[in-house]
């Protein structure tokens, strides 16, 4: 019995339990902080920090044991498919907030506005209520507003990340023709487009915020708003470093034609967020 | 999948480390197998000592022992600690220990965070039990946390969001692990159409998992924000809807049911063959049928609604379409007695609880049935007709086939028989109690008794106090349970190999206990 072919099971797992007291100090944190307790901000720095630090240490050690040649091709299968299953499961937690965008758009503002069943509702309670969109309800929530354009950052923001996609996809077909500059420029223009689409993001809102009145709280407009690309401005942050850590990884020599699993995972995961940034784009911007 | 597995070059003795790091930093899946079933036991009698004190309290008309307030927080909480805390877990545990040998490879995929998705689960319950401790105490808008009641509760509530939250990693994290280990694990010749039922819908409720556990996290994210940042996605305010939430959380919730019983739809399809000697009935039928249970699964959610104000062809949709799932469900259960049609049957313990199982969990099934038709479900709706229901399902379903599997698998997991006398005893403790707790329930509710409510009228008290003994009874026989797991582990006659008779699979090829490391060497499949 040979342990050359052996599917690797590694041992000692110390970083899960760091993750554990991680997570809970920075979600107890929060919900403290949200109670609203004054000190429990510092209770959630912590735990974000030693969140961090798990990753480091989690990461790291696997990225030594894949350098040192840990892996074989199954090991390589099983975290190619744990990495398009998570990526199935936040395919689903957008869905939760997109069905809710139509469900607002498709029934509650139209029975809001005395549609179907709706015709006492409207009269009795929000007599004079008219379905449009945007809305921020009949109790015009959060004031006056105004709605955010879709051709003028946001049309920029869609070319940026579109143009990151195909960067990313030049990074990757580099990689595999052993192209080391071709890699590692795709990948610096990937996250350098990346990140100043993060940047203006943060400009739009607070354009929103400044000039517009467009807040969380304008009615169903501004949640959905804000809700829905702010899970994506922190899903393309997240992105943006792992490619930033493939980046320095690739500096450093890492990664073979045929050995560079964590290159494909945040390529693919790069993707999924570009898609998801078209369907806001048409669903949330544009119509 | 390569034929041989080892681990470590520098760690050859390939037993477990010592002390209580062992069982921190595991990666073993035996081990880890082992934490989630105890932890579920724990948490089975945590969510069974409120159950407890809502059965005292409903003992009679009036309020005698608890107030209001904390009545609902014993609903709510136990509801959330025993879906999420009991029956989950002991589900993942069972993958954990099984799975893996059963397609025959070396451990779980991804060992580490086979570790990582149950280390998060003392956390979280901690996080939602904490609650208790806190201004206003723990969650007590029900286990389906409607808005705006949810959003009225005290400080506990963004504790339970966040522990719903953590629960979601963890459960991700596992459904991800089961699903690669189902498609890259295998051993050389197990086919897909080879693999045992437990396997089988075992994959197919990773796959739900996968698919509904963050649309709970969304739904619930949406609650906090509601609350604590002005968005208005549940208030009519703001152009928003309460009843949007309703169809969020079902659109996960129905899925869940189904999370919660296809594991013991394929429990109860490696039982019965075992005792009645004879192969399971249907073997490709059964596959079928889970898989286009779990498809209905995401059309059927708002049968949970037919009362909230729907469209009328919103509830002829859903009423159709939910009746549709009683046609695999039937599959299901023909299955099960053709294959002891004729079957040379012996009734050891797991076969009780299997047949059990069978029997009850179709009365649940048909009542899922009445409610299913949605003028009907004008009248039952809300009553103790659909906690009768939901309870014969998961009490009299989904739990007993997981005293089912502690059974039959039991010996192989520690090497002894328990004790087989103790064992049908707490069968038939169990089967008659429970039956004095739940059957009841349906009368109350058909006479109309909320649910969820900690006095009622008199009418309703005879019934009420039958319901109280049976629960007293079957909590305490499950004590019994526990004692029984306890001298098992403890010690008993030496289990065979094969242990039972008639067991067929790759489980039963192992020593009992089975050696650290599975299978070292890939086995042969036939
Ligand atoms: C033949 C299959 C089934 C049908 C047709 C069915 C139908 C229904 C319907 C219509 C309701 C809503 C009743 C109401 O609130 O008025 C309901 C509730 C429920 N069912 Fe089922 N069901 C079936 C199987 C199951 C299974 C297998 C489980 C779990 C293992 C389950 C668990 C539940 C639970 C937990 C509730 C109550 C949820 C709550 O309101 O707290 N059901 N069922
Ligand atoms: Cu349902």
């Amino acid at each position: 019995m040979s342990s050359e072919n052996a599917y690797y099971i590694p041992h000692d797992a110390k970083w899960p339990i760091v993750g554990s007291i991680g997570l809970t100090l920075l979600l107890g944190g929060f919900a403290n902080q949200l109670n609203g307790s004054t000190s429990a901000s510092n209770v959630m720095i912590v735990g974000f920090l030693i969140l961090v630090y798990m990753m480091f240490g989690w990461f790291g050690e696997v990225i030594d044991e894949s350098e040192s040649g840990t892996y074989k091709k199954v090991e390589g299968v099983s975290f190619r498919m744990g990495m398009v299953w998570f990526i199935f499961s936040e395919v689903m937690f957008f869905a939760a907030f997109f069905g809710a965008l139509f469900y607002i758009r498709i029934f509650s503002l139209p029975w809001l506005g005395g549609e179907g069943s709706g015709a006492s509702t409207n009269e009795f309670l929000w007599g004079g209520y008219e379905n449009v969109w945007p809305s921020n309800g009949p109790g015009e929530v959060g004031g006056e507003y105004e709605k955010m354009g879709a051709w003028g950052l946001p049309a920029i923001n869609t070319l940026l990340l579109l143009t990151s996609g195909v960067t990313c996809t030049w990074a990757h077909w580099g990689l595999v023709a052993n192209k080391r500059k071709q890699l590692i420029w795709g990948l610096v223009a990937t996250v350098v487009l990346g990140f100043v689409f993060v940047g203006l993001q943060a400009l739009e809102y607070s354009h929103g915020y400044n000039e517009l009145n467009l807040t969380l709280g304008s009615g169903v407009y501004g949640s959905t708003f804000y809700m829905l690309t702010g899970f994506h401005g922190f899903h393309v942050t997240v992105g943006a470093i792992m490619l930033t850590v493939m980046l320095f990884r690739s500096i450093k020599g890492h990664f073979t034609p045929e050995n560079h699993f964590a290159f494909e995972a945040a390529a693919w995961y790069w993707h999924f967020v570009d898609v998801v940034w078209l369907g806001l784009f048409i669903f949330v911007y544009w119509l | 999948m390569t034929t041989v597995t080892d681990t470590h070059e520098d760690h050859h003795d390939h037993g477990p480390a010592k002390g209580l790091m062992r069982w921190v930093t595991t990666t073993n899946h035996k081990d880890i197998g082992t934490l989630y079933l105890i932890f579920s036991l724990i948490m089975f009698m945590v969510g069974g000592a409120m159950a407890m004190i809502i059965r005292l309290e409903l003992f009679q008309p009036g309020l005698q022992f608890v107030d209001p307030g904390f009545f609902n927080q014993m609903t709510t909480v136990h509801a959330l600690v025993m879906i999420f805390g009991a029956v989950m877990p002991a589900f993942v545990g069972l993958a954990n220990w099984m799975l893996p040998i059963m397609v025959g490879g070396p451990d779980m995929a991804l060992p580490r965070m086979n570790n990582w998705s149950f280390w998060i689960l003392p956390f979280a319950f901690a996080m939602l039990l904490g609650t208790f401790f806190m201004d206003g105490g723990a969650p007590a808008g029900g286990w389906t946390m409607y808005p705006p009641l949810v959003l009225q509760g005290g400080n506990g509530f963004p504790f339970m969001i966040f522990a719903i939250h953590m629960m979601g990693i963890s459960s991700v994290m596992g459904a991800i692990n089961v699903i690669v280990t189902i498609l890259n694990m295998r051993a050389p010749g197990m086919t897909l159409m080879k693999m045992p039922l437990f396997v089988w819908t075992w994959f197919i409720t990773a796959y739900l998992l996968i698919a509904v556990m963050p649309v709970l996290a969304g739904a619930v994210t949406m609650l906090l924000t509601d609350r604590f940042f002005d968005t208005t996605f549940f208030n009519a305010a703001g152009g928003g809807d309460p009843v949007l939430f309703q169809h969020i959380f079902w659109f996960f919730g129905h899925p869940e049911v189904y999370i919660l019983i296809l594991p013991a739809f394929g429990i109860v399809s490696q039982i019965i063959p075992t005792f009645a000697r004879k192969p399971l009935f249907g073997y490709s039928s059964m596959v079928y049928a889970t898989s286009s249970i779990a498809f209905l699964s995401f059309i059927v959610w708002a049968h949970h609604m037919f009362t909230v104000g729907m469209p009328l062809q919103g509830e002829l949709f859903f009423m159709y379409a939910t009746m549709l799932i009683a046609v695999p469900t039937g599959v299901k259960v023909f299955n099960w007695i053709s294959t002891m049609w004729k079957g040379s049957m012996t009734f050891e313990t797991p076969m009780l609880f299997s047949i059990g199982f069978v029997i009850m969990f179709t009365i649940g099934g048909f009542s899922g049935l009445m409610l299913a038709i949605a003028p009907a479900d004008f009248q039952y709706h809300d009553t103790y007709f659909v906690v009768a229901h939901f309870h014969y399902v998961l009490v009299t379903g989904a739990i007993y086939a997981i005293m089912a599997s502690v059974y039959y698998w039991i010996p192989k997991w520690t090497g002894h028989m328990y004790n087989e006398k103790m064992g049908q005893w707490h069968f038939w403790i169990s089967t008659v109690s429970v039956n004095v707790l739940f059957f009841p329930q349906h009368f109350l509710g058909l006479a109309g008794m909320p649910r969820r409510i900690p006095d009622y009228s008199v009418q309703f008290a005879e019934f009420n106090m039958w319901s109280s003994i049976g629960s007293f009874v079957f909590g305490l026989s499950q004590v019994f349970f526990c004692y029984i797991v306890y001298k098992t582990i403890k010690g008993g006659e030496k289990a065979t190999d094969q242990v039972w008779e008639g067991a067929e699979g790759l489980e039963w090829t192992l020593p009992s206990p089975p050696p650290y490391h599975s299978f070292t060497q890939a086995p042969e499949i036939k």
